[in-house]
């Protein structure tokens, strides 16, 4: 979405490229997932919360077989993939609130984005070597 | 920034960005947990050692309320995105419904928990 994405010889003022895309110079796309994770977070509630009862009180043996079933990981799997966008997209939200200096900023951003996708990797890559039997 | 008068929504609204923190940092617990089951009986272990423990049980049961909560008050938010909710009277009861409800699941997530862990 960036302006350069704009054909040369698009009849658009500059001024008319850059409104509405605001302080973040990327527009709402953000702000929209945030809300798309939130929803599929909260509909797929009830059902990890189901998992999470199933696993309580068993050793390592009985919680590989539940975790390796197709649809407890791809509830799983889901759920990971929500949870680590929406909270890569929330504590940069955080961040661009409260850290004002341009290159702290920038930094703790990377940092943000590496976390998230480290947690979203370590879990992805859990559940499949479970699912696989390795 | 001058708060001439402290709101309850105002209020959770911090209180929101702090249990979103809270949920970020707590993260590693869920990854520890699924790392282990994936490597074997010996680190599933230290993990139902450390859970089973009180400052585990303390900061698994503070962990589900930051999730209980942080859902219901971002449901909250969801009401004001559609457009609704705005009224005095109405914001008042959302909030209190985030604040009570997030409380109210948590304890009940906990005595299912027990209830069906104990068991085995």
């Amino acid at each position: 979405m960036s302006a350069t994405d704009t054909p040369k010889r698009s009849m658009r003022t500059p001024l008319g490229r850059v409104r509405n895309l605001g302080a973040a110079h990327s527009g709402t796309s953000d702000f929209w997932r945030q809300r798309v994770t939130g929803v599929a977070m909260t509909l797929l509630m009830i059902p990890v919360l189901v998992i999470i009862m199933m696993l309580l009180g068993r050793n390592q043996v009985g919680a590989a077989q539940i975790l390796s079933s197709i649809p407890v990981a791809v509830i799983l799997l889901l759920f990971i993939f929500a949870s680590a966008w929406h909270m890569k997209i929330g504590m940069q939200v955080v961040i661009e609130d409260y850290v004002h200096n341009e290159k702290l900023k920038l930094v703790s951003i990377m940092l943000n984005n590496f976390f998230s996708v480290a947690v979203a990797l370590a879990s992805t890559y859990a559940i499949l070597k479970l699912s696989s039997g390795v | 920034m001058q708060v001439y008068r402290w709101t309850l929504t105002m209020a959770l609204s911090i209180v929101h960005r702090a249990t979103g923190i809270a949920l970020y940092v707590g993260t590693l617990l869920l990854v520890w947990w699924l790392v282990a089951a994936a490597s074997g009986p010996a680190a599933y272990a230290h993990v139902q050692a450390f859970a089973g423990s009180i400052i585990g049980r303390l900061i698994v049961f503070g962990y589900t309320w930051a999730l209980m909560h942080h859902m219901l008050s971002g449901i909250r938010h969801f009401v004001w995105d559609l457009g609704y909710g705005f009224k005095a009277n109405e914001r008042e009861a959302l909030t209190w419904g985030a604040l009570i409800g997030g409380i109210a699941l948590t304890v009940l997530i906990w005595i299912i928990a027990y209830a069906i862990g104990g068991g085995r």
